[in-house]
């Protein structure tokens, strides 16, 4: 059952379309540009710059070449010959200089949207996102927020240089033959307006029409994938080959009309710049005859309409990347735009430094149309007390155990720690009063020492030590031939489902807390580990209250109390 | 062109196809930039040094519209073929994929990173469509182009002729040249960024520990400076890389503006017309614009290849399944010599193999995986006696899960041999032995569709009634009576989802409808609470019944219905008493 994968996948296929909500998104996003505008407008200008440059080598040269062939003093060429050669060095200088500015504005703005992104999603984590699929919102809420460091660079940095270039080219072209313009423009603007706003278009209509196919052969894919052996036992698997084909077919008929379609686009765009080339012969070859237009012009003319369309063709790509980064604004916005449900009071009381961490009369439920999952729960955890609660999965235990460290709160009902509740407390004394090991505990990928400490940053060696002992691990660690130093890999792939459980339960016994809630701390673990950890916890933790949330009925003879949860009640066991 | 781009054209047939459609249209396009040059020079110097009017040019006027029209046109058609290319390939590459996964090499992939495999094979063609409408119509017209450009101007114009033909050479020196280091800078350009993508994206996923452990602020500071570190280190080395783009760039309009001052001084001399300068000017840009676009298309196709690269060495993995009865892939040509039997046992006319009345004999088996050197089994030996039900126990890593995949037919033995009656397995087809067969796994898989259509996986014409009793047999019953939609309630991708529990009884009901005479159970309570494990037991006792199974387990209640124990260790079945070692560990 690991569709995980999968339907992450297909929904991040289906896009929202790009309606007003996302542009309000995207402009919320642009905030983050402010700090760094001045680098912006460097690149910015640097890139005009190349393109001036660019097209100016182009019509310095026709005109020398035309004025050489009349054949004045080679002096009179000279100056022509070093503005070229200037021309030319400043176009690629300035071209560096753009590819320098920009790549670190991109780089500073990435890093201001993380973290501004970060400290909106962060009060949201776990409560107000929940669910099963949360894995795959955080996956894509990063992928969307590496999508966004292109906006200001590659979405709205080239139709300022476009605008930028359409307006010198009117100059020049106004300078050398007034005539020529009104065309040369409205090639320009077709190439810079409607071809691109056409791109974008069939872009995202070709998403939309290929998402379908796409979730279709998505979903046959990751199946195969992961259920080959299985397919193969069934007698299934010529029978799947043909139907992966089909679905194939499917997509690939869909993509050959929106190949055509882009295509299309593409020679709509050349066109437009051959047909300025055109329009200014047009204008230009009869100016020529009457006079109105130096000979020694008309190729400098020519050269102008060809270069002007550099600066523009970077458009239906801006385009396409603009009506992306809209998206991709839009799902943040959906995902991190809301109030969370867990507060800080605006006076937040003292923690009392004793006393006992208490549910009363907890009721609970996921919405409103839906049944009680707590329905009057009581429980009281005091200081150096271990209590086991067992349940089969799915009957709110670690609901209980979120409920415990507040990250979300109950419907009715009261939690609270040494008689002050829970929601008049500051969530950080909460967390440091009432520490919990999750069931699937993070390990971040770095060294297991720092995996650890992360609970506790001043923490002796001794203290680690006795947190790895506590945990069962000690062993383990000594004989790594990096010790401690040795890195879990990315989410702990390196270590195995048991030694994660327990770095992760080794955290969780170094934290200074008074409270200690363990989810499943044995999941992962045989039969004589499990009870070898859960005596170590429950001899080692001294006068901490210990809470052991499990589903299996391992060393139940150890704790103080066995609850059991069923039907959204305790009942002792 | 790295060895991938070479796989890609040599060995998909899409590939060749794609790489000839580009080459032809990138001679045309070649072809049409020269006409598009000498056209515009000859309007122009008609216009300036003739004093030609208007109605006296309107023939190469109406010609260069022609050409310009059929310039676009060709542009268009790089792009449409390109991108049909890019998913005919990827449809190619997949459906070779799936018949290596389900046919060759069917092995349980557990635990591999699938997912990754899965994105590759389906977001691939997007990151393809890079390489084959962008990089491969760059680096055709780098080639034509210039070739074009200089067949046309060395007649017109020796001297601009040879600096052109001179910077060329000069400009692809200075390309490797620095392009190898470049190259290097940004693949640790390219390495930073997705370091610092993953640690944010590490970050993410961790808030609720973090939060846990009232790190989510301190966290937000370290996003910064990890971020302000790897920025200005990236930027140290992006100041060098972007250097071999600077002598590209360089090198073009330097040569554009001497070619530019030579043509005027010839001209000046009268040595040349402007028709063949302004011709061998226009084409200046014409010759360094391709050049200098395969340089930047270059990093926009590397996705694409490393998603192909990705599926390539799937493909690349030697089939797991070999002997005369595997369809006629490739790989079953070169047939290690161990398993060759002699002529006079094929051509044997085959016995009836039925595990539920003969032995399922392994036979000194020994396996290794084909990339790997370590023998997974080491001499196994094993007799499945029909009828009974045979555990199998031993710490993980033993070799269990490898006993279940060859009693199975997912894989065949490296050396050894495993026999139903007189019969060795690899003379079967697989699909021949495997329906007799069933399997519940670890973690039964749920497919998109129904219940009754995932309970009829292994029999896909069962009708309603039996697909209800092998529901009910497998414990099904009460969560049928609690859906609307009963056996007809979607499950799987986007559909309801289930609880391992539920899951699990979904694969027993598919071993019950199949009616298997051998059934395989791979530790299939492992991941179940107490209360699931108890009723999924029961019902795997029913099943056991008449049957010959066997039954992989950590669970001692599971092991205490076994007619038999066998313990493994380090791929070889141990003699030990292994009734006195479970009763040892419970």
């Amino acid at each position: 059952m690991r569709s995980g994968t999968s339907s992450g996948m297909t929904s991040g296929d289906l896009a929202p379309s790009a309606g007003p909500a996302a542009w309000r998104s995207l402009l919320r996003a642009a905030h983050a540009g402010r700090a760094e505008s001045r680098r912006l407008l460097l690149s910015v200008l640097l890139g005009w710059g190349a393109v001036l440059a660019g097209g100016g080598l182009l019509i310095a040269s026709g005109y020398l070449i035309s004025r050489a062939a009349q054949r004045p003093e080679i002096l009179a060429l000279s100056v022509v010959i070093v503005l070229v050669r200037g021309l030319a060095i400043a176009r690629a200088v300035s071209r560096y200089g753009e590819r320098l500015a920009s790549h670190d504005a991109a780089l500073r703005l990435l890093g201001r949207l993380r973290a501004t992104f970060y400290r909106r999603l962060a009060p949201l984590v776990p409560g107000d996102l929940g669910g099963p699929r949360s894995g795959d919102l955080l996956s894509r809420f990063v992928g969307d927020v590496d999508v966004l460091q292109d906006l200001y660079l590659r979405a709205l940095a080239p139709p300022v240089v476009a605008a930028l270039t359409i307006a010198a080219t009117t100059i020049a072209a106004w300078l050398l033959l007034p005539a020529a313009v009104p065309a040369l423009i409205a090639c320009m603007l077709v190439a810079a307006v409607a071809v691109p706003a056409l791109a974008a278009s069939l872009a995202a209509s070709s998403g939309r029409r290929q998402a379908h196919a796409r979730a279709a052969l998505t979903t046959e894919i990751v199946e195969t994938i992961d259920g080959a052996a299985e397919l193969a036992v069934a007698g299934r698997g010529d029978e799947r080959v043909a139907r992966l084909h089909a679905a194939d077919g499917d997509l690939a008929s869909l993509a050959r009309r929106d190949a055509l379609a882009a295509g299309t686009a593409t020679t709509l765009g050349s066109l437009c710049a051959g047909l300025a080339v055109i329009t200014v012969l047009l204008a230009g070859i009869p100016a020529v005859d009457s006079g109105a237009l130096a000979g020694v012009l008309l190729a400098a003319l020519a050269f102008l309409a060809l270069a002007a369309f550099e600066g523009v063709s970077p458009l239906p790509a801006a385009a396409r990347r603009l009506r992306a980064c809209a998206e991709a604004a839009y799902r943040l916005d959906a995902l991190v735009d809301r109030e969370p449900t867990v507060r800080d009071p605006a006076v937040a009381l003292q923690l009392p430094c004793a006393g006992d961490l208490v549910l009363e009369d907890v009721h609970l439920r996921y919405g409103p149309d839906q049944p009680w999952v707590l329905d009057g729960i009581d429980l009281r955890l005091a200081p150096g007390r271990r209590i086991a609660l067992l349940g089969p999965s799915g009957s709110g235990k670690s609901t209980i155990a979120h409920l415990l460290v507040r990250f979300r709160d109950p419907d009715a009902g009261r939690v609270s720690i040494g008689g002050a509740g829970v929601a008049e407390l500051a969530q950080d004394d909460v967390r440091r009063a009432v520490v919990l090991a999750e069931q699937d505990a993070h390990l971040f990928n770095t060294s297991i020492r720092e995996n650890i400490m992360l609970a506790r940053r001043d923490a002796s060696e001794q203290d680690l030590w006795r947190a790895l002992e506590a945990a069962g691990i000690a062993h383990w660690a000594r004989a790594l031939p990096d010790g401690l130093e040795t890195l879990v890999g990315e989410d702990g792939g390196l270590v195995s489902g048991g030694q994660r459980q327990r770095i992760a339960l080794a955290r969780a016994l170094l934290a200074d807390a008074r409270f200690l809630v363990l989810d499943e701390p044995t999941a992962h673990l045989d039969e004589v580990t499990a009870q070898q950890v859960i005596h170590d916890i429950l001899t080692r933790t001294g006068d901490r209250g210990v809470l052991v949330i499990t589903h299996s009925d391992i060393a139940l003879d150890q704790y103080d109390e066995v609850l059991e949860l069923r039907a959204g009640r305790i009942t002792r066991r | 062109m790295t060895r991938t781009d070479r796989r890609l054209l040599r060995e998909t047939r899409a590939g060749r196809t794609q790489l000839l459609l580009t080459a032809g249209l990138g001679l045309a396009t070649a072809a049409i930039v020269v006409a598009q040059a000498a056209l515009l020079a000859r309007l122009i110097t008609g216009a300036a040094v003739h004093h030609q009017t208007l109605a006296r040019l309107s023939g190469p006027l109406a010609a260069l519209a022609c050409v310009i029209a059929v310039r676009a046109l060709l542009g268009g058609a790089f792009e449409v073929s390109g991108r049909i290319g890019a998913t005919r390939v990827m449809s190619e590459l997949r459906g070779r994929l799936a018949e290596h996964l389900l046919i060759r090499s069917p092995v349980p992939r557990e635990g591999e990173r699938t997912g990754e495999l899965a994105a590759a094979v389906v977001q691939g063609v997007d990151s393809l469509e890079a390489y084959f409408a962008g990089y491969l119509p760059q680096l055709v017209l780098a080639a034509a182009v210039p070739l074009a450009v200089l067949i046309w101007v060395v007649p017109l114009d020796p001297v601009a002729g040879g600096v052109l033909a001179l910077s060329i050479p000069i400009l692809i020196v200075f390309m490797i040249l620095i392009g190898k280091g470049a190259q290097a800078q940004a693949r640790s350009r390219w390495r930073a960024l997705a370091l610092l993508s993953g640690h944010f994206l590490d970050v993410v996923r961790g808030l609720q520990t973090l939060r846990a452990h009232r790190r989510e602020a301190a966290q937000a500071d370290t996003i910064k400076q990890i971020g302000d570190r790897y920025r200005a280190e990236t930027m140290g080395t992006l100041r060098i890389a972007f250097l071999s783009a600077l002598v590209l760039e360089l090198c073009a309009m330097i040569g554009t503006a001497f070619v530019a001052a030579t043509i005027g001084i010839q001209l000046d001399g009268g040595h040349l017309t402007l028709l063949a300068g302004l011709t061998v000017l226009l084409l200046c840009p014409e010759l360094y614009g391709p050049l200098r676009a395969v340089g930047q298309q270059f990093h926009a196709s590397a996705d694409g290849l490393a998603a192909a690269e990705r599926i390539l060495s799937v493909l690349d993995e030697p089939a797991t399944l070999s002997g005369p009865a595997t369809l006629g892939g490739p790989a079953t040509l070169d047939e290690p010599a161990t398993l060759a039997m002699p002529a006079s046992q094929r051509s044997r006319p085959r016995q009836p193999a039925d595990p539920a009345t003969a032995a399922l004999r392994f036979e000194a088996v020994s396996f290794s995986y084909p990339d790997r050197e370590e023998l997974v089994l080491d001499g196994f030996g094993l007799v499945l006696k029909p009828g009974c039900v045979t555990a199998l126990i031993g710490r993980s890593g033993a070799g269990k899960s490898t006993v279940a995949a060859l009693a199975l037919r997912l894989i065949d033995p490296t050396a050894g041999r495993i026999t139903c009656g007189a019969v060795d397995l690899r003379e079967l087809h697989p699909d021949e032995w495997r329906r007799q067969v069933a399997w519940i796994p670890q973690r039964a898989r749920l497919f998109a569709g129904t219940i009754a259509e995932n309970i009829a996986l292994g029999a896909p014409n069962a009708g309603r009634g039996a697909i209800l009793a092998a529901a009910s047999e497998a414990g099904l019953g009460e969560l049928l009576a609690e859906l609307r939609d009963g056996l007809d309630t979607p499950v799987g991708d986007g559909g309801r989802r289930l609880s391992a529990g539920q899951a699990q009884r979904i694969a027993l009901g598919r071993a019950f409808l199949r009616d298997a005479r051998l059934v395989v159970l791979d530790e299939p309570t492992a991941h179940l609470d107490a209360e699931s494990a108890a009723a999924v037991g029961g019902a795997i006792e029913r099943l056991a019944v008449g049957r010959t199974t066997l039954l992989i387990a950590h669970d001692t209640k599971l092991v205490a219905h076994a007619d038999r124990i066998v313990e493994m260790e380090d791929g070889r079945a141990v003699a030990r008493d292994p009734r006195r070692a479970m009763a040892a560990a419970a």
